[in-house]
């Protein structure tokens, strides 16, 4: 299978790879996905407290090719938003921005629910009360 | 430092070796005869041609060159072996005995065969990839006509105790098909000594062209019947008809004469180049397991699992050369290897597996450069692998919950 250059792009020069620590109160953490399933996706972000805003997104991923160039674009579109737009990233973004073939869609799905499992856990822990719906479960 | 991709790809298929291309090409254009037309020089060239590598590949394996059956391959050989034993003996009975490691050629047929009422156990294989030979025993039955084991597996290089196969069958009267495309012309093969009724062979895997192939059929102690599965002129004994592919069936019996003169110094040359790729990969880096048995194996073959690193991930960062995986997105089907699951290790190592296969262009220059490739990219993919984070902060991935997708 013939991958798009920007895939190859995130896959040779993958965006802030690493991990933040997930005691502090302004980090969020979302795990999904499963080893079995031959896909693993932690992401993590840092909000700032005084202004609401993702100053840091980090990421590390077991999976193929696609899922780590969608994991390392997720953070680049986290960073600089706020929490409520950060929500608003659909895997249909990352399939339209990475050319993702149809098999490689559930990377992009795995994204968006790293995303939103980051958030949730954000929240959790600042005491919000967490939308019904964020936590999607496929 | 390789200009072209290296090719460590050979339980797919080979490189022809360009003596076996010298050998195949007078048949197109010169000797282009019909091996059926007895009656004039063009159609006795021909003839003679394909008689030269039935003996070729009968001396190959210690079998007579009669008992050699050309197809266009395994796939064939095997649906011709499975489905016409079946057919032919079906009055003595209808139970078939096959392993859960073995191609799909092999599996397709008999799921078609149980369709139409045979009765096919699948018997498992140990951690080390062999069956289990007392359950073998116990799975004949007075029903039984046919035991399918394959000789050595395409994915883990895996040689079954054959002989050992074949004495348990000959003791029960039940016939003994193998699948040897990956073991013949690669280790010994001798179907009088290995007690084999019928062999699966293509010419493909060992050096020699796609799209021929041969079944060999034993004609004494027993003499084996099968129902042809295609109807037409007759030829091959009336169990294979169809106009004989005579260029390639030269080829084959050139490769298989190349195979016969090399294959000790080759066991040992492969068998050095593998050991040598593996011993760099773990010296190197941690959590890196070998699939299935290291001395029941093809010494060609390397399969091993790199823990919590994604197999297409790896191949994607070592693009400069040529090998598979086992992982699910990998495969047609989104499964991971079958093969793998069916040694018990778990799908995620199977997800993590790497197939390394190593033939005659090898050198050990490219088997350098390869084990240092996938050191590299292993250990950046690591540096990117939440689980290995996890694992190296002594968390036990088995008792954590995921969430499944």
């Amino acid at each position: 299978m013939a991958y798009s250059d920007k895939v190859l792009d995130h896959y040779n020069n993958p965006r802030n790879v690493g991990s933040l620590d997930k005691s502090s109160a302004d980090v969020g953490t979302g795990m999904v996905g499963a080893p079995e399933c031959g896909d693993v996706m932690k992401l993590q972000i840092k909000v700032n407290p005084a202004t609401g805003i993702i100053d840091e997104a980090k990421f590390k991923t077991f999976g193929c090719g696609s899922a780590i160039a969608s994991s390392s674009l997720a953070t680049e579109w986290l960073k600089g938003k706020t929490v409520d737009e950060a929500l608003t990233i659909k895997n249909t973004d990352i399939v339209n921005e990475l050319a993702l073939p149809p098999v490689k869609i559930h990377c992009s799905v795995l994204a968006e629910d790293a995303i939103k499992a980051a958030i949730t856990d954000y929240k959790t822990k600042k005491g919000v009360a967490v939308e019904a719906g964020a936590l999607a479960v496929h | 430092m390789p200009k072209a991709p290296i090719y460590f790809d050979n339980h797919a298929t080979t490189k022809v070796d360009p003596r076996v291309v010298q050998t195949m090409l007078p048949y197109f254009t010169e000797h282009y005869g019909n091996a059926a037309s007895r009656n004039h020089a063009y159609g006795w060239s021909a003839e003679e041609a394909v008689e030269k590598a039935r003996k070729q590949i009968a001396s190959l394996i210690g079998a007579t060159a009669k008992e050699i059956i050309f197809t266009s391959g395994a796939t064939e050989s095997n649906n011709l072996a499975l489905k016409g034993v079946a057919e032919m003996y079906a009055e003595k009975g209808n139970h078939i005995i096959t392993a859960a490691t073995e191609h799909k050629a092999i599996l397709d047929s008999t799921k078609h065969l149980e369709k139409q009422g045979c009765r096919i156990t699948y018997l498992p294989v140990m951690a080390d990839g062999r069956i289990d030979l007392d359950m073998l025993r116990d799975a004949i039955t007075d029903k039984t006509i046919l035991v399918s084991i394959m000789y050595a597996n395409n994915e883990i290089g895996v040689v079954q105790p054959v002989k050992e196969i074949s004495k348990i069958c000959k003791e029960r009267g039940v016939l003994f098909h193998t699948d040897a495309v990956q073991a013949v012309g690669k280790i010994p093969v001798n179907v009088m000594e290995d007690g084999i009724d019928l062999m699966s062979i293509t010419a493909h895997k060992l050096y020699g062209p796609k799209g021929v192939g041969a079944l060999y059929v034993r004609r004494k102690g027993p003499r084996v019947q099968l129902a042809a599965q295609m109807d037409g002129g007759g030829h091959e004994r009336g169990m294979r008809s169809g106009t004989l592919n005579v260029p390639s069936i030269a080829g084959l019996g050139a490769a298989c004469e190349l195979c016969q003169q090399e294959l000790t110094a080759e066991m040992k040359r492969l068998g050095f180049l593998r050991d040598k790729l593996k011993n760099k990969i773990m010296s190197e880096l941690d959590e890196v397991y070998v699939n299935g048995s290291l001395e029941h194996r093809l010494p060609g073959n390397l399969n091993i699992s790199f823990a919590y690193v994604e197999g297409e991930s790896l191949l994607m960062g070592i693009n400069d050369i040529a090998v598979s995986s086992g992982s699910a997105c990998t495969s047609a089907t989104l499964e991971p290897s079958y093969v793998l699951k069916a040694l018990g290790a778990g799908d995620d190592l199977a997800h993590s597996s790497i197939r390394f296969g190593l033939g005659r262009f090898n050198t050990e220059e490219e088997v350098d450069y390869v084990a240092g490739r996938v050191i590299e990219v292993v250990k950046k993919l690591r540096d990117l692998s939440p689980l290995y984070e996890m694992f190296k902060e002594g968390i036990d991935l088995s008792k954590v919950q995921w969430t499944a997708h």
